[in-house]
Formats: C-alpha cells, sequence, structure tokens
C-alpha cells in the first residue's frame, strides 16, 4: 500500500507548526499506525532530516502513551483501538492521513505529536486515591465486595489515561477521565469514607487546569479505546453535588462541572498551513 | 572481593522478623533531612517512593515517560500470586517459597525467597484497601486461579489488567504522596550517570528529555526500580522505551551485574510479521489450559491448518511430555516450539510459528464458555492478526519476557556500591534460573512497599554520610562524562540509523543467546557484538540536537548500553557450562533433550565486575546454599 501522510509538524511549544505532507510507500497491512510511522521515520533520519516525535511505549494498548488525532478521530477510525494497534489494513490504498496533535489548551504542545499531559497526574494527585499508608491494611476478604460491585469498579479503572476524551470533546473538558477515576473509587465500599471530598477537589482541580466543562456531548466515550461509558460522568455529577452539600462548610471551592463551561480550550490550528 | 549476601543466621521462618528487629531506626524527625533518589516508577519504584513518602522522607523521584503511571509494570496481565490459601487448597507460605525455590532451577538465594512468599499475603491486603478491584466471586470474597501449572489456587487477577491495576495503585499512593510535598516527582527524566562519592552512592546525573538540560541531583541514597533489559534482543514483550541504561552505568561505576544470561523466553506470543516489526505482543499463558498446540508432521506443509486431518499434525508436547501435556514450564514449551521451527514445521508466511488450536476446546465446552475466559485475549489476537481464533487456529511463537538477571543485591537490596540499592526486576535476587508466572508482580511491590522501607532506614541510621552540595568535584566530573558522551554520539554524523543497529544488535542475541546456546555460537556472537559495536560507534546517524526532546539521541544512548550489556550477557552464557532455567546450553542436556544441571560447579550467583572499556569483565561467586528445598532435577 501507499499512503499520504499529512502530519502536524511543531518544533517546540513557542513555534508555530504547520502541515507537512510524506508519501510512505510499501505499507504492510499488518503493520500499525506506529510502525508505519517508524518506517516514515526511518527515511526521514537517511534523507538527513528530523523525525517525526510521537509519543508511544508499551504498544499493547494498556500504557496510554500513544494517541494522535488521525483524519479528525482521535486514535484513529477503529473502535476501541488505540493508534498503536490499529493495524493499516483498515486504511485503503492511495489514501491521505491527516495526523495532528491532541489539541487542548490544558495539553500544551512539547514537540509536533507529543503533548504535555501532567494536568492528568494533577488531577489524579488532587484526590484519585484511597488514603491509606502501606502497613495499615485489613485482611483482604474482611470487607466482601459483591461480584458486580468489583465488575463495575474494574470497568471504570481502566482508563489507561491517554486523553482521547479531552481531544473528542468540542469544550476539551476531562469529564470522563476524571468521572472515571471518581467512579472506579466511590463504587468500592474502601472508597467510601473520602467519597464526597474526593470528587469535590478532584472535580475542583479539573476545572482548575483549564479543561473546559462537560455539556453531556457524548464524544469522549465514542473516541474513548477502553470504552469507558459516559455513566461515570453522571457519577461524578452525583458525588460532586452530594459532596457540596455535606461539606458545605468546608474550605474545598469548586465550581459544578455542569454549569461551567468555556468553549475557549481547544487551541487553536490554521488547517491550511500546509507546506 | 567477597560477596556476602549477608544472609540472616538462624531458621528461616523468623529471618525477616529478626532481621527487622535488629536493624536500627531513623529518627522519625530527622527522616524528612533525608533525601532519596529514586529512579523509576513501575510497581517497585511507585510503591517504594509512596511508602518512603508516607514515612516522612524526601523523595525525589524520576522516570523516562511523560507520567509515572505509564511504567511498563503496567502491560503485566496474569496476575500475582500470594500465599493467603483463601482457597483451602493446601498453600502456605512454605509452599509458595519451595515452588519459586524449585521453578527458579536452584539458583536463587533462598532467604530472599522465603520472605518474598511470607511478604506476598501483606500485598494482597494492601492492594484491595487501596481499591484495586481484583476479581471477586459472588459471595464477595476475592477469587483465585491456579497458573502456570502451579498446583494450587495462589493467583490474584483483575481481568488480563492486573499489572495495570497494581500500578495504578502504586501510582495514585505516589501522586498522594506528590499532593502531600514528600515526593517531587520528575517525569520525562532520564538517569544517565551515578555519583559516587567516598564510595558511596550519593547522587545522579540527569537529562531532562524535553529541553535536554543535564542536572546533578544530589541525595543520601540512591534507589534503582528501572526494570529489565529485555530490549537488548531489539523485539520483545517490553515497551519499547524499556531499557538498562540506569542499571548499566551504575555497573560500570562499580555495582555488579549478576546472572546476565538468565532471560526468560514466553512462548504464547504473536508471531512477528515482517520486517517492521517494532515489538512483540505477549497472550496470556493461561491460553495453554484450553488451548492444543500442534504443527504439522510434514515438512513444509503449506495447507491451511482446516485441510491437514487429525493423523497428519503432531501435538508434539502432548506427545512428548503426556503428563504435562500443553502446561509444560514455559522454558520446556519455548524450545519445542523452536526445534519443530527449526525442522522446517513451521507454520504461518514466516514459517516460524506454532497452532494454538481451541477447536477442541469449544467442542467440549462450547463457544460461549470459551469466549468468557478468553474473550479479551482472542479479541487483542484478531484485532492485531485479521484472524478470528473461534475458527482458525492462533499461531503462537516465543519471545522475550523477562530477566531475571539484574544487579546484584544483598538481602537488605543493596548492592556492591553502600547506598545504592535495586528492586524489581532491575535486581537479580529471587526467580534464580527462571520466574514463575505470576512473580514478577509479586516481587516489584514486595521490594517497594514492604522492604526497602525497613533496610533503608538501617543503611540511613549506621552510616555516616557527608555534607555533598551539587557542586562536588565528583558531581562535576560525571555531569562533565554525561555531556562528552551525549556530544559524541550527536557528532558521529553516520550513515545508519540507530534502529538499524538495535534490530542487527537483537538478532545476533536472538540467533546465539537465545532459546539455546553453544559455546561456540556464543564466541561468535562476542566477536560479531565487538565488530557491530565498532562501527556503531564510527557510523550512527543520530539527528537533531541535544537540547530539545530528541528521540533518536534517547534510544541512540540505550542502544550503546545494550552493546556493552550483550556481549557481558554472552560472556556469561558461555561461562556458564550447565543448563537451567532460562539458560539452555546444548552441550549439557539429557538424552531426552531436558536441561541438566551441574549443582557441584555451578550452584552460585555468578556477578560480574566492569574493569574498563575493552577489559575482560572479572567474575566473582556467591555461592548457593539450599538447607530447606533439595535440589532435584525438574521433571
Ligand atoms: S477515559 Fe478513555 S479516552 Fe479518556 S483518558 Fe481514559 S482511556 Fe483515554
Ligand atoms: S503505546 Fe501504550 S497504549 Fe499505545
Amino acid at each position: 500500500m501507499k499512503l499520504t501522510l499529512k502530519i502536524w509538524r511543531q518544533k517546540n511549544t513557542n513555534e508555530k507548526g504547520r502541515f507537512v505532507s510524506y508519501t510512505v510507500d510499501n505499507v504492510n497491512p499488518d503493520m500499525s499506525m506506529l510502525e508505519c510511522l517508524d518506517v516514515l521515520n526511518e527515511t526521514l533520519i537517511e534523507r538527513g532530516e528530523e523525525p517525526v516525535a510521537f509519543e508511544h511505549d508499551c504498544r499493547e494498548g494498556i500504557c496510554g502513551s500513544c494517541g494522535f488525532m488521525i483524519n479528525g478521530i482521535p486514535h484513529g477510525p477503529m473502535p476501541a483501538t488505540t493508534v498503536c494497534q490499529l493495524t493499516m489494513r483498515h486504511f485503503k490504498d492511495g489514501q491521505e492521513l491527516t495526523i495532528e496533535p491532541w489539541r487542548a489548551s490544558a495539553f500544551p504542545l512539547i514537540k509536533d505529536l507529543v503533548v504535555d499531559r501532567r494536568s492528568f497526574d494533577r488531577i489524579i494527585a488532587s484526590g484519585g486515591y484511597i488514603s491509606i499508608n502501606t502497613g495499615n491494611a485489613p485482611d483482604a476478604n474482611s470487607i466482601p465486595v459483591g461480584k458486580d460491585i468489583a465488575d463495575k469498579a474494574m470497568d471504570a479503572a481502566a482508563c489507561i489515561g491517554c486523553g482521547a476524551c479531552v481531544a473528542a470533546c468540542p469544550n476539551a473538558s476531562a469529564a470522563l477521565f476524571t468521572g472515571a477515576k471518581i467512579a472506579h473509587l466511590s463504587i468500592l465500599p474502601q472508597g467510601q469514607p473520602e467519597r464526597d471530598r474526593r470528587a469535590l477537589q478532584m472535580v475542583a482541580q479539573m476545572n482548575a487546569e483549564n479543561f473546559g466543562g462537560c455539556t453531556n456531548i457524548g464524544e469522549c466515550t465514542a473516541a474513548c479505546p477502553k470504552e469507558i461509558p459516559l455513566e461515570v460522568i453522571a457519577t461524578m455529577n452525583r458525588d460532586f453535588i452530594r459532596g457540596s452539600w455535606k461539606e458545605r462548610d468546608s474550605t474545598v471551592r469548586t465550581i459544578t462541572p455542569m454549569t461551567e463551561w468555556s468553549t475557549g480550550s481547544k487551541l487553536d490550528i490554521d488547517p491550511h498551513a500546509t507546506s | 572481593m567477597t560477596l556476602d549476601g549477608k544472609v540472616p543466621s538462624g531458621p528461616i521462618e523468623q529471618a525477616w522478623d529478626k532481621t527487622r528487629f535488629e536493624m536500627k531506626l531513623v529518627n522519625p524527625a530527622n527522616k524528612r533531612r533525608h533525601t532519596v533518589l529514586v529512579v523509576g516508577s513501575g510497581l517497585a519504584g511507585a510503591s517504594a517512593a509512596a511508602t518512603l513518602g508516607e514515612l516522612g522522607y524526601n523523595i525525589k523521584c524520576f522516570c523516562f515517560q511523560d507520567s509515572p503511571r505509564r511504567a511498563h509494570s503496567i502491560a503485566a496481565q496474569g496476575g500475582i500470586n500470594a500465599a493467603k490459601n483463601y482457597q483451602n487448597d493446601g498453600d502456605s507460605v512454605y509452599r509458595l517459597f519451595y515452588d519459586t525455590v524449585k521453578g527458579g532451577d536452584f539458583r536463587a538465594r533462598e532467604a530472599n525467597v522465603y520472605r518474598l512468599a511470607q511478604i506476598s499475603v501483606n500485598i494482597i491486603d494492601q492492594c484491595v484497601a487501596q481499591g484495586v478491584p481484583f476479581a471477586r466471586e459472588y459471595g464477595g470474597t476475592l477469587t483465585n486461579r491456579s497458573f502456570g501449572g502451579a498446583q494450587v489456587s495462589r493467583t490474584f487477577y483483575a481481568r488480563g489488567q492486573t499489572g495495570q491495576q497494581l500500578l495504578l495503585g502504586a501510582y495514585q499512593a505516589l501522586e498522594r504522596q506528590v499532593n502531600a510535598g514528600t515526593v517531587r516527582m520528575f517525569p520525562r527524566t532520564e538517569m544517565l550517570d551515578l555519583i559516587v562519592i567516598d564510595g558511596k552512592a550519593r547522587g545522579i546525573v540527569t537529562r531532562n528529555l524535553v529541553t535536554g538540560t543535564i542536572d546533578i541531583h544530589i541525595g543520601d541514597a540512591v534507589i534503582l526500580a528501572s526494570g529489565g533489559y529485555g530490549n537488548v534482543y531489539y523485539l520483545s514483550t517490553n515497551a519499547k522505551g524499556s531499557n538498562v541504561t540506569a542499571s548499566w552505568r551504575a555497573h560500570k561505576r562499580g555495582a555488579l551485574f549478576a546472572n546476565p544470561c538468565y532471560t526468560q523466553i514466553h512462548p504464547t506470543c504473536i508471531p512477528v510479521s515482517g520486517d517492521y516489526q517494532s515489538k512483540l505482543t505477549l497472550m496470556s499463558e493461561s491460553l495453554r489450559n484450553d488451548g492444543r498446540i500442534w504443527v504439522p508432521k510434514q515438512k513444509g506443509d503449506k495447507r491451511p491448518p482446516s485441510q491437514i486431518p487429525e493423523d497428519e499434525r503432531d501435538y508434539y508436547l502432548e506427545r512428548k511430555y503426556p503428563s504435562f501435556g500443553n502446561l509444560v514450564p514455559r522454558d520446556v514449551a519455548s524450545r519445542n516450539a523452536k526445534y519443530v521451527c527449526d525442522e522446517g514445521r513451521g507454520v504461518g508466511e514466516t514459517g516460524l510459528g506454532v497452532y494454538l488450536d481451541f477447536a477442541d476446546a469449544i467442542k467440549r465446552l462450547g463457544e460461549q464458555k470459551i469466549r468468557e475466559r478468553y474473550g479479551n485475549l482472542f479479541d487483542m489476537y484478531q484485532r492485531i492478526t485479521d484472524e478470528d481464533p473461534y475458527k482458525v487456529p492462533m499461531r503462537i511463537y516465543p519471545a522475550i519476557h523477562y530477566t531475571m538477571g539484574g544487579l546484584w543485591v544483598d538481602y537488605y537490596l543493596q548492592s556492591t556500591i553502600p547506598g545504592l540499592f535495586v528492586l524489581g526486576e532491575a535486581n537479580f535476587s529471587d526467580h534464580g534460573a527462571n520466574r514463575l508466572g505470576a512473580s514478577a508482580l509479586m516481587q516489584g511491590l514486595s521490594d517497594g512497599y514492604f522492604i526497602i522501607p525497613y533496610t533503608l532506614g538501617n543503611y540511613l541510621a549506621s552510616t555516616k554520610l557527608e555534607k555533598v552540595s551539587e557542586s562536588h568535584p565528583e558531581a562535576r566530573n560525571v555531569e562533565v562524562a554525561v555531556k562528552e558522551s551525549i556530544r559524541k554520539l550527536l557528532s558521529i554524523k553516520g550513515k545508519r540509523t540507530v534502529d538499524s543497529f538495535h534490530r542487527e544488535l537483537g538478532k545476533i542475541m536472538w540467533d546465539y543467546c537465545g532459546m539455546s546456546r553453544t559455546a561456540k555460537g556464543l564466541e561468535t556472537a562476542i566477536q560479531k557484538i565487538r565488530a557491530l559495536r565498532e562501527e556503531y560507534w564510527q557510523n550512527v546517524n543520530v539527528p537533531g540536537s541535544g537540547d530539545d526532546l530528541n528521540q533518536s539521541l534517547e534510544k541512540a544512548g540505550r542502544v550503546a548500553d545494550f552493546f556493552e550489556l550483550g556481549e557481558l550477557m554472552c560472556i556469561d552464557a558461555r561461562d556458564r557450562n550447565e543448563s537451567c532455567g532460562g539458560h539452555f546450553r546444548e552441550e549439557y542436556q539429557t538424552p531426552d533433550g531436558e536441561a541438566q544441571r551441574d549443582d557441584e560447579h555451578y550452584s552460585y550467583v555468578a556477578a560480574w565486575e566492569y574493569r574498563g572499556p575493552g577489559n575482560q569483565p572479572e567474575l566473582h561467586k556467591e555461592p548457593l546454599e539450599f538447607k530447606y528445598v533439595h535440589p532435584s532435577q525438574r521433571s
């Protein structure tokens, strides 16, 4: 197969970026999207050009490192598939693919397709855990957890933190990511003691990071490679409201995730800037 | 140098308790005055950093990924062992200890393994309390499965994503400490050298992968938890970024490297499909519980599997090992796949593959049951190969998966450099010559949550540490050396890419130091590696500069270290004139082709000392004693 890749090239955060078109011959239908970029990069290096920077590590869909837009869709056209597991057989010979990074002001661009997702770490740091020091744990079977509960928690906990949900959302909201962690922990009995504070703090951090608000569009779930259900956002909202009421006298100040939303949090690009 | 493993005296059951009591404690008020550097944020690194942070130490934690949550522990599928005996099926601490020593083919230190088995039960408690969603029974208790041929059900799991869930638990505990201000996290930061002052590990030199800045970090101790070195083979199941650089550079500063030739090859991976292949994908070993492995009896039989009649198929594992059948240990399954492919009976386009067939299981249990058990694995297989394993047998081939060797550590997890501790896959300690399934996660968390918090305290409380600053002349020297090696790599401007060298190195390692090895082949490999390394330093092309994100430069430094490590692995493999666990020397096998250990001459840990560029490394031996589990040939 032969493909044309129109790739966003940007040297660093400050310089202006642009699309550059490359042709890749000899694309094997069995290779992954990232292996296709590897092949391109090998030729670029041999030609004395800088290879395309892109993020990747496990290449088996679990670490959450990889991700970019292919023709406007985060992780490309296949459902429940990260770009590292997306094989080229899903494209047609001669097709042109437009490849660009996640665009969100909470994910500043570092280089080419690589963005800074530390805002996700800060959301987790603000409360995405059960506060238990090592050594304090009771016997693992002392608190029974029904199978349905454990399964539900696992569904939410499957999030890989890739950021596709943010990239898919017209508001660049992180509601699916944040909701997934809140849901995972608030479903489990172990997560109850901190449930209210957790929701308040994580939502506050999410808003402080400049993610947009959620307006229930659902693009996030559609793009999510782990099929995290929209329901987790409802759980987040419920816990947030519950927490706001119960903790109304405490000092955690937040804005509601449902009402406060901004449209300005997608990074602007000029789609015609190509060379 | 005499290697003292510092194994406690007295009965093994009390060794860890006794050691804990005898160890010195750091006064709570003094803890925050100690800065400790943790390199790596996988299960071992994240659990260590989080726990030490909880105790009040001042922690700096480094990882090369953009977030600590991406460390390669995340990819472990199968599960984690623990001697909980929840199933009441005869498990105990002693049995897990026994199985691990025996599974490691009698090349591990007994006392370490016993402690690991003891601690395994605490790990499960800790993880459940953190909210790790392990699989449950309807009644609400934890469920277990038997894994990798174990006689008892002691493996805890969270779907096929156990590593992910355990790592996220440790990561969340780590982020909690970041929030509390006890841990400072340095993502996208790679350790490039170790600073040793007055014989003690006192700091590291790092490169900020975004800005290219080289920094000195000084501390009272350094903890390496930087994972294994499987990527020396280029193709492995490891993440692309996994590398040996932190360990290797520490080795060059004086830490001995133990048993580098012990590598584990996993029998159930998706076969290579072409030259562009960048990594291999593992499928859980549990598939062998229901799948039957076969190849055509005829050489070069290219018929599709459905057209090969039953009596023209060779179910070679069932034929050769009637009592274990398809559940033979990992190394046996892998080696036999290689043999049948070497005979020209391999399947698939490349001929490097064997069938794993579920047709009988589907007939017996129904497709629904198989879907329940392996649905996500089948989906993954289909996503990658475009073949439907419910209809066509899977094709599998072995791949490098785990490395048992690593930096030598004593019972306290301290390397031969005082103040340098090594945890998880990066050390050599607990798995001997072969690791059992579902034991890697256990060891990483045991080291990080439950061992290092004690042994580090003991070191800090009993060692006089001079005040050292970033401007110490030795720290500056190391910084200069790091900058120089980066400058050198960028200045070669040769003709070949880093990946092309890495691929070639990997092929040499796989051909001569892979599933089976010979003295002659290893000699050839050493010559080839040396020649290729020479060419590397003349002819590698590393584009770009050192002042920004430069992924080629990152790779170039790692591959340079893989060259040196690869040579040491071959030297170690050539030196070990026996077959044990993951190390199979063709010259040493029983008449029916099984690994032949030589306990009389090789019951030791081989720890290698770096002697400068171009010099032969020096071998130090730590003899192994087996007081509890008496060596027997694996049957
Ligand atoms: S919710 Fe889905 S899309 Fe969003 S970060 Fe998690 S895995 Fe990625
Ligand atoms: S590289 Fe890890 S999820 Fe794609």
